[in-house]
């Protein structure tokens, strides 16, 4: 009997990355599909294309750097990446967004680092960000909803001349309910004027507003996060500080000068909130680690969306907030451990002096 | 008595598949004694044991054959009777499977106690350092596994101020259910020797712990225990490593262990069942430590048992005993599937610490080829000593292994919580006991550095003495005979005057 030495322990539990991935990717469904299914085909087609881009790109990366491709792919890292990208693009933005967004996610947010694991930067937000930056009008267009099916949704050969031939869409366009609200109080109205008829709290909540394609559902995502939360896939401390510290500013803010200041269900229903929280902010492999760590980088992503949103320069400033976060997680691993077993915060061994030993030999 | 007692909440720990079905059922049964046992000199922490016997020589059951060397040592004996056949090499039950020093019995069928082997009437009259004495002649060690001699564990009174007496019956490896089968069957004996530990000891307070998965275990322990006001047999809580004794302790009192110490140091001392029967034996039988319940299971072991086997017996008698493999086993391991150590080979010896055999297929093991890790902090959440392990293990893996001490590797108790439960199946353990080892050795290496350059520097210091010496012997020679000259020359002098 010859069997290699292998250090214990000798059991696994049934875990594994691309179970993980499996997961998330699940809980995102009810929200994906929600968002598919309110934009109609051209929103199908970027899906489509983004996610294929960057599962592409990574094999491509893969071969390059001469790793093994099907087993890395198999990890379903890089379909996440695409994925969460895809929610984020404006519905109807042509194919050329996708195909770039998902080369910037994959190669200079991931594969530049050295793959899965080493990256800095959450590679979706990275390639979100460059998006804003270089394409703002392309990625600033929003539609209307225009369920599958309904009267004036396009059709499958509209959808193929909006994704792929750069057809104008501007009858269906309108203002997401972050930048309509901006605009309106940049032009001196009071907060009231600005939300009237564009925020309804209960359509933000379910979906039916305009906005990037998979973030407009709040419920859809909020409950797919409350499984990955119940399977232990993710922890409770990110998106918990997350969305309290949005919640706590909002409210303390709008108590100030209702006027300016929009209530707290605006924030957290409106935008990204509830996708940055549960599945972007989540990202193992660029926040940290300790749950004291997890809990400050919550409430400073949480932070930085909330003094983006009201004073920054952009109406949504999640991929902005993940990435300066991001930036910070190695700082936050170095300062915030968990205290050790038998030591106290500072590393020093405990003292009980009620129980001093007998004697002085030791 | 089954009073409650309030439990505290320890951090981290896994909740592993514990598969003791396979085997909690099957009472403990008696090996057939082998035809040869291959008793191993070196079965405890310290210094191994000096044999007595010579080749050829009878012996009777239970008969010293190799005496204790040193404070922290255990003594050997013959667990039955017969002739010894060899004093030599043979592979030690380790994962390197290298020879170790081995006596070789060959037992004769007759079972017969050497007639020194006699009991004590009421231990309690005995005077604690007797008590210790006694076990430590039984050669007695921890039988959960670490083996240390459990007589030094006794005389800590000596040095702390101690309260309780736990008796870890967690048990909370899975597979492993001997301790469980012994708690069943024999709760008066492990209950006696508890008491005789908490009498050496001085402690007038007897927490027995049981894992909520051996229900029947804590049921005869509490009935046995039903008549004694200072006895408590506590259910814990089903998380490994709950037998970790630091965080048993932590789990029945609150308190932490303090880093790099003892838990007798807030005043607890831990033993195992199997110790605690081990030592009602050795007092009220006078029997030396020569046999122990093993746990022989796993999905490839075609009946699993738990079985009363000589020390020294072969693994692969046990198996045989079982009915073999039924299949190929993916794994074999001595000891349980969290902490065990991998079997060299299937003839080494059971030792006194050996409380398991396992083989196991590899849908049990789920090994897999390791992946990059995705800083998801499962390992984080799962470490009880709230160690951050991947970060060590980055450390380890760039050389860095100070860096790693600085992240409290010297805390790691090897527990594999965070291997068990990490995604990219990274072998982080093997890190840890890599890193550990390469300390070790160059502690070893640096001790020795020192030693020689003290030792150079002596010899250095002593030839120059001896230099000295001669310059000074020859100087004065010189002056002497200078001296004498003089003093022949002075005549001449006072002639030529």
């Amino acid at each position: 009997m010859n069997q290699p030495l292998s250090a214990s322990p000798h059991a696994h539990a049934p875990v594994s990355i691309g179970r993980m991935m499996a997961l998330v990717i699940m809980a995102l469904l009810p929200a994906t599909l929600f968002g598919l299914y309110q934009f109609g085909w051209p929103a199908i087609f970027l899906f489509t294309v983004t996610v294929g881009a960057t599962v592409g790109c990574e094999a491509l990366a893969l071969i390059v750097a001469g790793k093994p491709v099907r087993v890395t792919l198999m990890d379903g890292s890089a379909l996440l990446t695409g994925w969460l990208l895809a929610l984020t693009l404006p519905p109807w933005a042509p194919w050329w967004v996708g195909v770039v967004g998902g080369a910037l996610a994959v190669l200079l947010g991931k594969q530049v680092f050295g793959g899965i694991g080493q990256n800095l930067f959450n590679p979706a937000m990275v390639a979100r960000v460059t998006l804003l930056i270089s394409f703002p009008l392309e990625m600033t267009r929003w539609v209307m909803p225009q369920p599958m099916f309904s009267g004036d949704a396009p059709g499958f050969l509209e959808g193929i001349a909006i994704t792929f031939g750069g057809q104008t869409y501007d009858a269906f366009t309108g203002a997401s309910i972050l930048g309509h609200v901006r605009t309106e109080l940049g032009r001196g109205e009071h907060l009231d004027a600005a939300l009237s008829g564009i925020f309804d709290p209960l359509s933000a909540l379910l979906g039916t507003v305009p906005g990037s394609l998979g973030e407009t559902s709040a419920v859809l995502l909020a409950a797919g996060g409350l499984w990955l939360i119940a399977r232990r896939v993710i922890g409770w401390e990110i998106p918990g500080a997350l969305v309290g510290t949005i919640a706590l500013l909002a409210t303390a803010m709008h108590l100030i000068d209702p006027a300016h200041y929009a209530p707290a269900p605006f924030h957290i229903l409106a935008g990204g909130t509830m996708l940055a929280a549960f599945f972007i902010a989540t990202d193992p492999v660029t926040s940290p680690v300790s749950r004291q760590g997890q809990l400050l980088f919550g409430a400073g992503v949480g932070l930085l969306i909330y003094v983006i949103r009201t004073w920054g320069g952009y109406p949504e400033g999640v991929a902005f907030a993940v990435l300066l976060m991001n930036a910070a997680t190695p700082m936050i691993d170095h300062y915030l451990k968990p205290r050790i077993y038998g030591r106290d915060r500072r590393g020093k061994p405990l003292e009980y002096p009620e129980l001093s030993p007998k004697g002085s030999e030791r | 008595m089954t009073a409650k007692l309030k439990l505290f909440r320890i951090r981290g720990g896994v909740h592993p598949d514990d598969r003791k079905a396979l085997a909690a059922e099957q009472p403990i049964e008696d090996l057939p004694m082998p035809a040869l046992l291959h008793i191993p000199l070196q079965q405890h922490i310290g210094a191994a044991a000096n044999p007595v016997v010579q080749r050829r020589q009878p012996v009777l059951k239970g008969e010293l054959i190799a005496h204790a060397q040193g404070a922290v040592s255990a003594p050997i004996h013959a667990p039955t009777s017969g002739h010894i056949v060899g004093l030599g090499l043979y592979p030690a039950n380790h994962p390197s499977g290298l020879n170790v020093r081995t006596v070789t019995l060959q037992p004769d069928g007759e079972d017969r106690w050497h007639p020194d082997v006699a009991g004590v009437d009421d231990p309690f009259a005995l005077e604690p350092d007797v008590i210790a004495r006694r076990v430590a002649a039984a050669g007695v060690v921890g039988m959960g596994g670490a083996t240390f001699p459990s007589a030094v564990k006794l005389n800590l009174r000596n040095r702390h101020s101690l309260h309780t007496l736990v008796i870890n019956g967690s048990e909370c490896e899975p597979y492993l259910t001997c301790d469980d089968r012994l708690m069943r069957e024999e709760p008066d004996g492990v209950l006696d020797g508890a008491r005789i530990i908490a009498h050496a000891l001085g402690v007038g307070r007897i927490i027995i712990g049981v894992e909520g998965n051996k229900p029947q275990a804590i049921a005869a322990l509490q009935q046995a225990a039903a008549s004694f006001e200072h006895i408590q047999v506590v259910r814990l809580p089903m998380r490994y490593p709950m037998g970790s004794e630091k965080h048993l302790v932590q789990t029945l009192t609150g308190k932490e262990t303090p880093a790099r110490g003892l838990t007798a140091d807030i005043g607890v001392v831990v033993h195992n069942p199997a110790t605690a029967f081990a030592v009602h034996e050795a007092l009220r039988l006078g029997r030396p430590l020569i046999s122990r319940v093993v746990a022989v299971t796993g999905q490839a072991i075609t009946r699993p048992r738990n079985l009363r086997v000589p020390i020294g017996t072969k693994v692969e008698d046990l198996i045989e005993h079982c009915g073999g493999f039924s299949e190929e086993p993916a794994k074999l391991i001595s000891g349980g599937p969290m902490m065990g150590q991998p079997l060299a080979e299937l003839r080494v010896p059971i030792m006194k610490g050996s409380n398991g055999v396992l083989a196991l297929t590899a849908a049990e093991t789920n090994a897999r080829q390791a992946a990059p890790c995705i800083r998801c902090a499962s390992c984080v959440g799962a470490c009880p000593c709230g160690l951050v392990p991947l970060t060590m293990a980055a450390h380890i893996r760039s050389g860095d292994l100070d860096g790693a001490v600085g992240q409290g590797l010297m805390d790691c108790i090897g527990c594999g919580s965070c291997a068990y439960v990490c995604p990219a199946h990274i072998p982080l353990v093997q890190y840890f006991n890599h890193a550990k080892g390469e300390l070790a050795a160059r502690g070893r290496a640096k001790q020795k550095q020192t030693e020689t350059k003290r030792l150079a520097e002596a010899r250095a210091a002593r030839i120059e003495a001896q230099k000295q010496a001669k310059r000074e012997a020859m100087a004065r020679r010189k002056r002497e005979a200078e001296a004498k000259k003089r003093a022949e020359a002075v005549p001449d002098v006072v002639q030529a005057d």
